[in-house]
C-alpha cells in the first residue's frame, strides 16, 4: 500500500463520527448514497442541509448548520458535498465550532486549496476530490468484488 | 485510482487482485463455480440491487474468480477497474456500448485485426452504429473524420497482423481535443510491452485469449477504464451522465465518478448483453498471466532473431516487423513499447500466394491456426483466412496482402524455429 493509501486508511480507521454538509434526502443522490453506506458501516453520521432541516435521516435529525451540532458530540470528520467555491466558509465554520475535528474531506469534484491550507495549518488531515465511500470500499476490499484496482496486495491470511 | 507504482510489474502479475482464500487459506485463487450468491438479509439484497453496496448477486454480473482477473488486468494496465467478458470481440462491444447510440460513429484505424474490421464495417451497423476507417499515420485525416456524432477513436497499439505501431501520444492529443475517448486494443502488445493509458488512452480492450492466457486454452476479453474521462463534459454520453431509468434515475458518472464506466459495464452491459466470462476461463487466464513478463521477453527475443534471419534470406521478399531497423516504425517502438515490438509480424515469400500456401503446409513446428499469442509458434496466411472477408484494398491496408504470411512467434528454442522455417522455405520456393 502506498503512503497516501496508508494515510487515508488511517483516517477512516480512526473516524467514528462524520458530519456531512450538503446531504440530500433524495435516495438516488450521491450524498444520500454515501451517507447511507457509511451509516451501515457503523459510522455515526450527522446530516447538515438547511433545505431538509428537521427531517430524520439515518437516525439523526438533519441540522441547518454546523453551529447547531451538539458540542458534546466529538465529530472526527467533516465531509463536504458542496461546490468548490462554497467550501472556505464551511471549513472556517467547522474549525470554529468542532474543536475535536481531525479531518476535512471534500468529495469528488470538490477542491479548495485555500480551505485545505487553513485546515492543514491547524493540524487537520485534508482529503480533496475523493469519496469516503469509494475509498472505504477500495481499501477494505469491497471493490475487489467488482474488479476494481484496489492497490492492495497481501499474502496474509485473514479469515472471515 | 490506486497508485500501485510501488510494486513492480512482475509482482503485480502474480499478486494483484488475489489474496489467500479467507475461509480455507487456499493460496491459489479458487474457481468459484457457482451461479448465485446468498444474501445476508433483505436489506443487503436491496442494497446490492440498488448499487448502494458492492457484492456478488449472480455470475452473469460478477464472480469472485473473474473479479480477481479483472483487478489483475486493470492493475497491470494502470486503470481504475476492469470488466471481463467472453472474448475480445465481446470486449469491443462492451467498450462501445456505453458510448454509442443509433446514428453514432467511431473513427477507427485501417490497421486492425480482420475480425475487428468486419465487426466494425458490417455487424455494428445492425445497432445503427457505424465506423469510419482512416489511415492513422495521417493525423489530419483523423481530425477531419471526427464529426458531431463521433463517440470514440479506436486503434490497436501494436496492430495485428503486425509490423505497425500506432503513435498513441499523437492520437490521444486528437481525442483529447475532440473531447471523445480513445479506445486502444492492447492485445498484441500486452501491458508488459505497452501501457496505453500512460499514452492518453481512455479505455483499453483485450482479447485475453492471446498472450495474457498464453497457451491457447480459453477465449476471453477485458475492458479496462483509465477513470480519467469526464463523461459529463458534454451531452455526448448520456448513458453515463444522464439518469438511468433501470436504476431509479441514478446517474452513473455523478454517483460513481471515476468508477462509472466499470460499474456501467457490470450493471447494464453484462446484465443485459450477457457476454460474461466464466470462472473456468478466468482460472486458466489467471494461471497464464502470472508468467506474462517472462514469456513476453522470450516472444520478443525470438521474434527479433527470426525477423533478422528472414530479412537476410534471399527467398524472402520482405519482413514487416517494427523491431527491425529497416521498419519505418522502429523509432516509434522506443516511445510506445520500449520493451519490444511484440512477437507478431508478417513476411512475404518470393513466389507470392502459391508459395505462401506451400510454406504454411510444409512447416513442422509452426502450427497453422487462426490464433496468436500462444506459447507455441503459429503461422497463418491472413488473406485466405483471418482477413478473407476483406476486400483487396482492406487487406493491403491491414498488412494482410495475398503474398504475405503472419507469424506469431512462440517461446520454443529459436534455432528450432529457424530450422523449421528454413526447410519449409526451401520447399515453398523450390
Amino acid at each position: 500500500m502506498n503512503a497516501n493509501d496508508k494515510r487515508i486508511k488511517k483516517i477512516l480507521d480512526s473516524t467514528k463520527v462524520i458530519a456531512c454538509v450538503g446531504v440530500s434526502s433524495n435516495r438516488i443522490r450521491p450524498s444520500y448514497f454515501v451517507l447511507r453506506y457509511l451509516y451501515f458501516k457503523n459510522f455515526r453520521v450527522i446530516p447538515i442541509n438547511p433545505v431538509y432541516a428537521g427531517e430524520i435521516l439515518f437516525g439523526e435529525k438533519v441540522l441547518s448548520s454546523i453551529s447547531e451540532i451538539d458540542p458534546e458530540i466529538k465529530v472526527d470528520m467533516l465531509d463536504i458535498f458542496r461546490k468548490s467555491e462554497a467550501v472556505l466558509p464551511i471549513v472556517e465554520d467547522a474549525l470554529k465550532h468542532l474543536r475535536k475535528l481531525k479531518t476535512i474531506w471534500m468529495q469528488i469534484g470538490v477542491h479548495n486549496e485555500e480551505a485545505a491550507r487553513l485546515a492543514s495549518q491547524q493540524g487537520l488531515e485534508v482529503v480533496q476530490n475523493k469519496c469516503p465511500k469509494i475509498e472505504y470500499q477500495r481499501l477494505f476490499g469491497e471493490l475487489r468484488m467488482a474488479g476494481f484496482n484496489t492497490g492492495v496486495i497481501s499474502s496474509r491470511l485473514i479469515l472471515n | 485510482m490506486a497508485d500501485t507504482e510501488s510494486y513492480g510489474f512482475d509482482t503485480l502479475q502474480i499478486h494483484a487482485g488475489a489474496r489467500p482464500d479467507p475461509t480455507t487459506g487456499s493460496r491459489q485463487t479458487p474457481i468459484h463455480q457457482t451461479t448465485a450468491y446468498v444474501f445476508r438479509d433483505a436489506e443487503h439484497a436491496a442494497a446490492l440491487f440498488n448499487l448502494q453496496e458492492v457484492g456478488y448477486i449472480y455470475s452473469r454480473l460478477t464472480n469472485p474468480t473473474v473479479a480477481v482477473l479483472q483487478e489483475r488486468i486493470a492493475t497491470l494496465e494502470g486503470g481504475v477497474g476492469g470488466v471481463c467478458c467472453s472474448s475480445g470481440h465481446a470486449a469491443q462491444i462492451m467498450a462501445l456500448f456505453p458510448l454509442m447510440s443509433p446514428g453514432c460513429n467511431v473513427v477507427v484505424s485501417t490497421r486492425l485485426y480482420g475480425g475487428t474490421v468486419t465487426q466494425f464495417s458490417q455487424t455494428i451497423k445492425r445497432f445503427g452504429w457505424s465506423a469510419k476507417f482512416v489511415d492513422f499515420d495521417d493525423l489530419s485525416a483523423i481530425s477531419e473524420a471526427i464529426d458531431e456524432n463521433t463517440r470514440a477513436i479506436f486503434c490497436e497499439s501494436i496492430a495485428n497482423p503486425g509490423g505497425y505501431i500506432t503513435d498513441l501520444d499523437k492520437i490521444s492529443e486528437i481525442s483529447d481535443k475532440a473531447l471523445i475517448p480513445l479506445i486502444v486494443d492492447n492485445t498484441s502488445a500486452t501491458p508488459y510491452l505497452c501501457r496505453p493509458i500512460e499514452h492518453g488512452a481512455t479505455l483499453v480492450v483485450h482479447s485475453t485469449t492471446k498472450y495474457l492466457t498464453g497457451n491457447g486454452t480459453v477465449t476471453g476479453g477485458c475492458v479496462v477504464d483509465s477513470g480519467k474521462f469526464d463523461w459529463a463534459s458534454s451531452n455526448k454520453f448520456p448513458s453515463l451522465s444522464e439518469p438511468e431509468p433501470a436504476y431509479h434515475g441514478l446517474k452513473f458518472f455523478e454517483t460513481f465518478g471515476p468508477l462509472a464506466f466499470t460499474f456501467f459495464g457490470i450493471a447494464i452491459s453484462l446484465r443485459d448483453l450477457g457476454m460474461t466470462m466464466n470462472p473456468q476461463a478466468a482460472h486458466y487466464t489467471l494461471c497464464g498471466i502470472e508468467t506474462l513478463s517472462l514469456r513476453m521477453d522470450r516472444h520478443v527475443d525470438n521474434a527479433e532473431k527470426i525477423a533478422k534471419w528472414l530479412e537476410e534470406d534471399s527467398r524472402v521478399e520482405f519482413v514487416s516487423y517494427a523491431g527491425l531497423k529497416s521498419s519505418p516504425y522502429y523509432e516509434r517502438v522506443k516511445h510506445i513499447c520500449p520493451r519490444g515490438a511484440g512477437g507478431l509480424f508478417t513476411f512475404g515469400v518470393k513466389g507470392g500466394y502459391e508459395a505462401c500456401i506451400k510454406l504454411v503446409d510444409s512447416l513442422e513446428i509452426f502450427s497453422h491456426v487462426a490464433n496468436l499469442g500462444d506459447a507455441r509458434s503459429l503461422i497463418i496466411h491472413s488473406a485466405s483466412t483471418t482477413h478473407r472477408q476483406l476486400t483487396r484494398e482492406q487487406q493491403e491496408a491491414a498488412g494482410a496482402a495475398p503474398d504475405t504470411v503472419r507469424v506469431s512467434i512462440g517461446i520454443e528454442s529459436v534455432e528450432d524455429l529457424i530450422g523449421d522455417l528454413d526447410q519449409a522455405l526451401a520447399k515453398a520456393t523450390a
